[in-house]
């Protein structure tokens, strides 16, 4: 009896596909560099899959929607090898995808999205955080799903604020991408009334990221560079290179929490993010890749759904349609962060919640209650429509 | 306290009898509400007379969509981080059986004989069919991204799916099992009702901000309810829980964080009134008599109580740890 009813659904089916047209296929290409960047933590090495692992659930779950709709997306992976020419790629893969998830260092990109602007090929920035993408450097053919370091620092300057932790301790690595989120958390402090005490370098001197003996070293070598600091609340350190920050938590020489590149961070995604129906998302993308989801996969993810949502909508795989329904007033996206996410149509910005995140718990999630805003308080987070440099073309 | 409890209850039952006009008309039902708490993996019990709660049942773990079983004599709950529907004695108030519902079971929908049962299955994007006799599963019927919403039509011949991420609500024939029809809606979809009539299904949509309100002959949105509260950002309106008056005339939409209860009158899709309850109000169920309606709201771990016909939010009772769904003994 089961077997027959189960029969007759699956003839059911296969029925319904027999008839139906051809579906609308629309191609997703997926552009990243070649080898995984290495960390201080060993446990949060990224995947290799890293990325394009989020925007493979989001195929299938626009799949599983596009079942209904006559529509069928396809993933197309390419990365770029030392040496390579990006362009290239780039080229080769927009002749066969209309759409182009891109996690490519900034110069890259921006080279990328100008080789591509003719063809009508809409790229997504789901990898770079650089404000200049949005601001000076922003073009109408890339929408960012990635957060901007100014958003990630707002998100976590008003956290330590409402703490009433406004005396920070900001240590900041030798390298250009430490300085610039060096630059993000200083104009924080000065947006949400926090002070910098001091200001402290850490020089990267070159070396190993993993030792046989490595922590007998820096267990001395942490308490002496953070001693004789005026008085703070939080250490915050601008790391992104990944050279020293994860040395600092309980490492300090006065009994201070730290923030930033270590400790709390400010993420877009966390493998622990389990509320607003995330539950549901982090099981399906466990199941998929045999691993747990980061915040570039989050990224990749959000960015293949946002495609997904305006070709349903739309009814359409047409590139120009599903373009300009995305950078239209009537675009928004769901992605388990308990609210809609809306496009800066100033620059293409995807505005959304930001998880500040110790690796272990959600610790909480910004923009904080009581930052106020005329239009939408995520727009407390970065830089708003009033400052933007950004010019669309 | 519980024999003076007793006492004063003897006392108005003495004065309602020397009354019996009153007593004729506004007969003093007391009913029995359940009500799951998602945290505290527990069921509260509510009698309705003394607005009090009696029992906390203990269930397994995440206790989400809860029904009563046609008969009356069960409560189904889902319980979905233990991939099963536990079934509660109405009788002894405890756990006695379970179904085999597939995984994480949310909510679900039961056809007019209390025969078979349907299931939202998130994890696997599949609607189960259980045969609620023999307590067997008798097929799966494959939905979009993250199945919640269950309702089936008064006639009995179609049941309604929504899906969370696809943004739909699925037309099944009940019949065949199959899909007839998909209806695109707003985004995250949470919940959906009937008219009693039959002339329109509502479909809430949690993030979208709206409730599309559907003609399920034609498989079309003929209009949607908006909702605009001054002082409060447009984000934190919510739309999740929906009940519709017998009359069809009068419909309540729970708002989630917005704490709060729209009052929306069906012929014009308007707002009427805005009824705060406690924090992030989900789901509701009416007293059979249609005289209260029990809403459950989450963040501040308590059920408000509303009395339909005044509008008016009368009492609040405190239950367990984020309280999801309710359920009124018929």
């Amino acid at each position: 009896m089961i077997r027959w009813l189960v029969g007759l659904i699956g003839l059911g089916l296969a029925a319904t596909s027999a008839l139906a047209a051809d579906p609308v296929m629309i191609g997703v290409g997926y552009l990243g560099v070649a080898g995984a960047r290495s960390t201080l933590s060993l446990v949060e090495q990224p995947a290799e899959n890293d990325g394009v692992a989020g925007a493979r659930l989001a195929i299938e779950d626009n799949n599983t929607t596009g079942k209904f709709l006559n529509q069928r997306f396809a993933l197309e992976e390419r990365r770029i090898k030392e040496g390579e020419d990006v362009v290239q790629a780039a080229t080769d893969l927009a002749a066969r995808n209309g759409f182009v998830i891109a996690d490519l260092p900034a110069d890259a990109l921006l080279k990328v999205a100008d080789a591509l602007r003719e063809r009508g090929t809409l790229l997504f920035n789901a990898g770079a955080i650089d404000e200049r993408l949005r601001e000076a450097d922003c073009r109408a053919n890339v929408i960012h799903t990635a957060p901007t370091r100014a958003m990630l620092a707002d998100a976590l300057g008003q956290y330590l604020v409402w703490k009433q932790w406004k005396r920070w301790l900001l240590v900041v690595g030798s390298h250009d991408e430490d300085k610039l989120f060096a630059d993000a958390l200083r104009r924080t402090a000065t947006r949400f009334g926090a002070k910098i005490v001091q200001e402290r370098s850490f020089e990267d001197k070159g070396g190993a990221r993993r030792t046989d003996s490595g922590v007998t070293q820096i267990q001395r070598q942490m308490p002496v560079f953070t001693q004789q600091a005026p008085a703070y609340d939080v250490l915050v350190a601008a790391d992104e290179s990944e050279v020293f920050a994860a040395y600092l938590p309980y490492r300090t020489w006065d009994p201070r929490p730290v923030a930033g590149s270590a400790g709390l961070v400010a993420r877009s995604w966390d493998a622990a993010q389990d509320q607003w129906g995330a539950i549901q998302m982090q099981n399906r993308f466990i199941k998929l890749n045999s691993r747990r989801m980061s915040a570039l996969d989050m990224q990749a993810w959000t960015a293949v759904r946002m495609l997904g949502e305006a070709t349903s909508r739309t009814n359409s795989g047409d590139v120009k349609k599903v373009t300009d329904f995305i950078k239209g007033p009537d675009f928004s996206v769901a992605a388990f962060k308990g609210t809609k996410l809306t496009l800066r149509d100033w620059n293409l910005q995807l505005r959304q919640p930001i998880l500040l995140v110790d690796g272990r718990m959600v610790v909480s999630v910004s923009p904080q209650e009581g930052f106020l805003h005329q239009v939408s308080e995520l727009d407390t987070l970065g830089y708003d429509r009033p400052e933007s440099k950004c010019k669309l073309k | 306290m519980q024999i003076e409890v007793r006492m004063m209850m003897s006392r108005m039952w003495r004065v309602g009898l020397l009354s019996g006009l009153t007593l004729a008309a506004a007969p003093a039902h007391a009913f029995i509400a359940y009500v799951s708490n998602e945290k505290s993996n527990t069921v509260s019990v509510i009698d309705t007379e003394s607005w009090t709660v009696t029992k906390t049942i203990k269930v397994g773990q995440r206790p989400r969509g809860i029904d009563f079983t046609r008969d009356g004599k069960f409560v189904m709950v889902a319980v979905g981080d233990d991939d099963t529907i536990q079934m509660i004695d109405a009788k002894t108030q405890s756990v006695v059986d379970s179904l085999p519902s597939g995984p994480d079971p949310e909510l679900f929908a039961q056809d007019a004989a209390g025969k078979i049962l349907y299931v939202a299955n998130e994890n696997d994007n599949t609607v189960t069919v259980i045969d609620l006799e023999k307590r067997a599963r008798l097929g799966d019927i494959q939905v979009g991204v993250e199945p919640e919403g269950m309702t089936i039509s008064p006639d009995g011949k179609t049941l309604i799916n929504t899906s969370e991420t696809t943004n739909m609500a699925h037309f099944i024939d009940t019949s065949s099992r199959q899909i007839v029809a998909n209806v695109l809606v707003d985004a995250r979809p949470r919940f959906a009702e009937f008219k009693h009539d039959a002339s329109e299904l509502w479909v809430s949509s949690e993030i979208g901000g709206t409730v599309s309100v559907i003609d399920p002959g034609k498989h079309e949105v003929i209009g949607k309810v908006n909702f605009e509260i001054p002082g409060l950002r447009k984000e934190a309106i919510q739309p999740v829980g929906i009940g519709m008056t017998k009359d069809d005339k009068t419909a309540f939409v729970a708002l989630g964080p917005a704490n709060r209860v729209a009052v929306v009158d069906t012929a014009s899709r308007k707002v009427t009134k805005y009824l705060l309850v406690g924090q992030r109000v989900w789901h509701m169920a009416f007293t059979p008599d249609e005289k209260y309606l029990l809403t459950t709201n989450g963040v501040s771990n308590d059920v408000s109580v509303i009395d339909v016909a005044a509008q008016k939010v009368i009492k609040t009772i405190q239950v367990g740890e984020l309280p999801w769904g309710i359920t009124i003994a018929p």
